[in-house]
């Protein structure tokens, strides 16, 4: 393996000079057109190329830092209408809780006047049904006498005495204020 | 068949500069478009393609290409201020171009059948001896004589007589250490395109003369091709690596002629 290379190295190697980097004929050329395009490259780079790209990134840095400015400065806004917008909410919840509070207190005294009215009126129609019912319990006791009167005088004459209607009625009219 | 087989098998033909157009001599020297010139002007050609392109859409909102532009001139930029400070960054063009011109050569380079500019001692030799230059002419131009100071670092509080003694010996390993700095510079980037493309191409040779000479080659070539896979896995790092330390050396000796004081 190696000796086939060695060998193809000896042939091809006896008629050429051993170490190309080290022949000096192409030395001028290859000085000549490293000073010509390194000069060019170096000229074209540091007149027109680099400038530019440096011009670019400044704008770049300075138009990211202004974008950032200006979102501080929305940011700073957006905060302070939100303090605003929460101060007139705290606001409108006040109003909200004072109107309520109003006209639940008129409602309490419209409800307070209106139980009144009906409660003397309940109280009126009580009195008046209490009347009545004394009235009627008054005749009804009545009728009860004279039920009784006339039971006792029909039980007295069953047992053959018969007595005076004065009498059974005025016995009868002791019994019940007794009992 | 078998020619064309030991010409590729032959590790060191890719290295080899091929003259694509005659030019005629300056100055007595022979200056012709070749194959190394042709590459460079490949790797330029791209980088001027990305950058400007990125350059020239220049919109707040990057697409992607774009993106990769900016994102290679900030890299730059973050391994200069690194390395440099602040102040380096009056070198942000140079090294910009320095890195992305190795970078572009030795990713151009990994491409089968290209020509690996940077594999050639000349190429990065001028680079090194371009960044030590503009490291000691700005270094005095800037600093003047204390520019020298580099070489005797400042010991604190001491006595006289160990100072000397301390400086008698740091002062010449300082120079030393700094005339090694465009060799060791250069050699790097050269040596390690140089070796890994030499590497790969000897597996690669391997797995296709293992495949021809059958028998017990069969058994050989799939390792062989398995490792020159790994091993181009291996390079496209060493591209990428190479280009970094040499840029952030370049970085680092800046450094040193903008603040000579250690």
């Amino acid at each position: 393996m190696l000796a086939i290379i060695l060998a193809a190295d000896a042939a091809s190697g006896a008629e050429k000079a051993a170490f190309p980097p080290f022949e000096t004929w192409h030395f001028p050329s290859q000085v000549f057109w490293l000073v010509v395009l390194f000069g060019s490259l170096y000229f074209v780079l540091s007149r027109f190329i680099l400038p530019s790209i440096g011009n670019t990134l400044e704008r770049r840095e300075s138009s990211i830092a202004s974008d950032l400015d200006e979102a501080a400065r929305l940011n700073d806004e957006a905060q302070d209408a939100q303090k605003s917008v929460e101060v007139s909410i705290a606001k409108a919840h006040a109003k909200a809780r004072e109107t309520a509070d109003k006209a639940r207190a008129k409602i309490d005294a419209q409800i307070a006047a209106e139980t009144a009215k009906v409660d003397a009126e309940v109280d009126k129609k009580l009195a008046e049904a209490e009347t009545r019912i004394s009235a009627l319990r008054a005749d009804a006791m009545k009728n009860v006498e004279s039920i009784a009167g006339d039971a006792a005088q029909s039980v007295l004459g069953k047992f053959g005495s018969k007595a005076a209607k004065a009498d059974v009625s005025s016995a009868v009219k002791s019994v019940l204020a007794k009992g | 068949m078998t020619l064309f087989f030991h010409g590729a098998a032959d590790p060191m033909k890719q290295f080899e500069v091929k003259t694509w157009f005659e030019l005629p001599p300056v100055f007595g020297y022979d200056i012709s478009f070749t194959n190394a010139a042709g590459f460079m002007l490949l790797g330029v050609v791209l980088c001027i393609a990305l950058f400007g392109y990125a350059a020239s859409r220049g919109k707040i909102v990057p697409n992607r290409l774009q993106s990769i532009g900016e994102i290679g001139y900030g890299f730059v930029a973050d391994m200069i201020r690194g390395t440099a400070g602040e102040e380096g960054l009056r070198f942000f063009p140079f090294v910009f171009t320095l890195f992305f011109f190795i970078l572009a050569a030795n990713l151009i380079g990994m491409s089968p059948y290209a020509f690996t500019t940077t594999s050639h001692i000349i190429v990065t030799g001028m680079l090194a001896l371009l960044v030590i230059s503009i490291v000691v002419i700005f270094g005095l131009w800037k600093n003047g004589l204390k520019f020298f100071g580099l070489f005797a670092p400042s010991l604190g509080d001491m006595p006289i007589l160990g100072k000397m003694v301390i400086y008698a010996i740091l002062i010449p390993i300082e120079i030393i250490s700094f005339i090694a700095r465009p060799l060791t510079l250069s050699l790097r980037l050269f040596a390690n395109m140089l070796a890994g493309h030499i590497l790969l191409k000897l597996f690669a040779g391997f797995a296709v003369t293992g495949i021809t000479a059958g028998g017990i080659g069969l058994l050989v070539a799939p390792l062989a091709f398995g490792m020159g896979v790994a091993l181009n896995a291996l390079e496209f790092l060493v591209a990428g690596l190479q280009a970094y330390v040499f840029a952030i050396l370049t970085c680092v000796y800046l450094n040193d002629a903008l603040h000579p004081s250690h």
